[in-house]
């Protein structure tokens, strides 16, 4: 897997999900409760705006600095014993991450929850060496079982039901209970524990990474971040390269508004803070420790009018609140990152070519900035990237530049301008109904296959002003 | 240890931010506001307790009370709920000052396998915390916002105890008890200025381990703790 998920069209992709009733419900429960959740939260802080703040400032202070404070997460990791690979593409992590892998000699890798490992591909870059890849959060590992790609930040399987979970359970792993969650969850318990106590290396994303200890913390609820850090000998630690904060102080302020803007809780149940290697006398957690720090194409945002962006603490509250991401689910939008961020990100990323439908894979209503922990302003780099495709990259297809420069002509003659509005209602005669236009000619069909257009005022807009001021009656 | 490439990632980093290296010298800016300061301020060690006693019912956590003198009752109360045959428990320095040594001995005696974290046995901790029903505890540090204890783990408490077995029973000495996470990091924070090393894991754990994947149905119980137990004690 890459950033880019599938080789199917934008157009394919969206009808999928419109057509799939059972993710469509799904999701909307999912993001009604993931929405109440957070609200009741910031209602009972009452004071969520100065948190908001709060995290946007520290957030555009680290990302200014980010090279010194790069600096300093590296030397603290390493003066707790830790290697640190700084990766530039996705190919130099997974070469370095191949490597450790087949210097252990390692049979097998268990993995918890990470995002840019599934932007970078680790999985198959580890299968490549000969490497079994356990995934162990539930979601993820119902869908690797199930060779589906994830279509939420934080619950990958929403798009799934329990009878499909059963199912794959019963087809991959011999499973042979009910549908019951209770029953499905404690079966993935016993089986993974298993696959925990024979990994030989654990792999981890980073939630966030202290700078001035080289603390990797690690924000879960299953709890298998903590098995992943705890069982094998060697754990390797990979983080995008914007994940890095200050202090302990600022990972406070991070943390609390990271658990409560994705799922409502004070905090999951488990935060977990790993330095280095284990120390003297210690008989669990790492004796070998490798922090591998990601940019593939970060830093190109940086010094840009989207570098906030890169603020992004990866909650999926913009998710959450996203009326097109509930219509069209996150695999609509083929990319590892779904959503209004997923919508900003990818193209900066991974470059328009192949996502220059996703800016406008939003209805611009806003939901997202406000809903945003850390103030991004999503919809507004929304409407950025629009006019970038447009202006700049010229990536519409040629007709309609051309109708939009016949527009432009059009619009700026008073005597076209009055003629067309004049003979409009004449001219649309043949399409309309009841004064509505439901399958409108030509250009007009791309309107009418959704929804239909009133038909032409009886009367100009101008002709109406003049006999208003003529005093007749309006 | 090695640090890769790091010249010329951070080099082409700062080539894209229009300024030269930033090597030294960065201060934090005072932040325009501080709203954690605020949350739960001004509370007793008492109202902190109940607030940690309410939140304990919204994390799927049993909450008992007690103090020194009653917490051997209710450690084995607790462990019999748990039908626990297996006990692992971090070889605290806290162990004597609660007289859990003689509670240890006592179970003993009754015919329940003890283990006490021991960094002479290696990675034999590890298999009898795979096998036992029950761990225990103490809080490093208990935020009472979240219903969080700190763990501080090291070559005494090490990281297995609170997560492989069915079963975690934390022990909160009232005074461990702040606010929220914000006392707890700063704490952390001034003792590594300090010039003390931070521990190698630090947990900081809210109840039992769960789960909403599937179907977004709450799960209690994945890869940690199913059950969970927090026994304040007023000390």
């Amino acid at each position: 897997m890459s950033i880019k998920l599938g080789d199917a069209s934008y157009e394919e992709r969206v009808q999928e999900g419109v057509q799939n009733e059972f993710m469509r419900q799904a999701v909307a429960s999912a993001q009604g409760r993931f929405r109440s959740g957070k609200q009741k939260q910031a209602d009972k802080l009452g004071n969520w705006e100065d948190w908001r703040t709060l995290g946007e400032e520290i957030r555009t202070h680290t990302l200014e600095n980010i090279d010194y404070y790069l600096q300093l997460l590296s030397d603290n990791v390493s003066k707790r014993g830790g290697n640190v690979f700084f990766a530039q593409t996705a190919e130099e992590a997974n070469d370095y991450i191949q490597h450790v892998i087949k210097e252990k000699n390692a049979q097998k890798v268990v993995k918890s929850k990470s995002m840019v490992t599934e932007e970078i591909g680790m999985n198959e870059a580890l299968e490549e060496v000969g490497a079994d890849v356990v995934e162990s959060d539930l979601g993820e590992w119902i869908l690797q079982l199930d060779e589906d790609p994830p279509s939420h930040i934080v619950a990958p399987a929403v798009h799934k039901n329990k009878e499909q979970v059963k199912e794959t359970f019963t087809e991959k792993k011999g499973y042979n209970q009910s549908s019951q969650p209770e029953e499905l969850a404690s079966f993935a318990r016993e089986q993974l524990r298993q696959e925990f106590l024979s990994a030989d290396v654990g792999i981890t994303g980073c939630n966030f990474a202290v700078a001035e200890s080289g603390a990797v913390t690690l924000v879960t609820n299953e709890g298998n971040a903590r098995m992943a850090t705890t069982i094998p000998d060697t754990q390797i630690s990979v983080m995008g390269m914007e994940r890095v904060v200050p202090t302990y102080e600022e990972l406070d302020i991070l943390v609390s508004l990271l658990t409560r803007a994705a799922v409502g809780q004070d905090l999951t149940s488990y935060v977990t803070s790993i330095t280095g290697t284990r120390l003297e006398g210690e008989t669990d957690g790492p004796e070998d420790y490798h922090l591998v720090i990601v940019d593939n194409g970060r830093s190109k945002i940086l010094g840009t009018e989207f570098q906030s962006a890169l603020h992004c603490i990866r909650c999926a509250a913009c998710i959450n609140v996203c009326p097109v991401y509930r219509h069209v689910g996150g695999h609509a939008y083929g990319s590892v990152y779904p959503g209004p961020i997923g919508a900003v990100l990818t193209p900066l990323l991974d470059g328009y070519e192949d996502h220059k439908e996703l800016p406008y894979a939003s209805s611009l209503c806003g939901a997202c900035t406000e809903a945003c922990p850390v103030k991004i302003p999503l919809h507004e780099q929304l409407i950025r990237h629009r006019e970038i495709i447009v202006e700049q990259e010229k990536m519409t297809p040629r007709s309609e530049r051309l109708a939009m420069k016949g527009f432009a002509k059009w619009g700026s003659s008073p005597a076209a301008y009055k003629m067309s509005t004049a003979m409009a209602r004449s001219a649309m005669k043949p399409w309309t109904k009841d004064e509505t236009v439901a399958n409108g000619p030509g250009p007009l069909k791309g309107w009418t296959v959704n929804r239909d257009f009133p038909a032409p005022a009886k009367q100009t807009f101008r002709s109406w002003f003049k006999e208003r001021q003529k005093g007749g009656e309006s | 240890m090695t640090i890769m490439n790091r010249e010329s990632f951070l080099n082409n980093v700062t080539a894209n931010l229009h300024r030269p290296r930033r090597t030294e010298g960065v201060e934090r800016p005072e932040w325009s506001v501080q709203p954690q300061d605020e949350v739960l301020s001004g509370l007793s060690q008492d109202e902190l307790v109940d607030v940690l006693e309410k939140h304990c019912a919204v994390i799927h956590t049993e909450f008992k009370r007690t103090d020194r003198t009653g917490l051997a009752a209710v450690l084995k109360e607790t462990v019999e709920g748990y039908a626990g045959k297996t006990i692992v428990a971090s070889s605290d320095p806290r162990n004597a000052d609660y007289g859990l040594h003689d509670f240890y001995q006592s179970i003993q005696d009754d015919g329940l396998e003890v283990h006490l974290w021991d960094e002479k046995e290696g990675k034999g901790n590890q298999a009898v915390a795979e096998r036992a029903d029950v761990g225990i505890t103490f809080s490093d540090i208990t935020l009472a916002e979240s219903g969080t204890v700190t763990l501080f783990n090291n070559k005494y408490n090490g990281r297995a105890i609170s997560l492989m077995p069915r079963n975690y029973i934390a022990i909160i000495p009232k005074s461990t008890i702040v606010p929220r996470l914000t006392q707890a990091t700063k704490q952390i924070h001034e003792a590594n200025e300090a010039g003390n090393d931070v521990a190698s894991c630090v947990s900081f754990v809210s109840g039992p381990s769960n789960s909403a994947d599937i179907e977004m149905n709450l799960i209690v119980g994945v890869h940690g703790p199913v059950e969970v137990t927090y026994i304040v004690v007023d000390d």
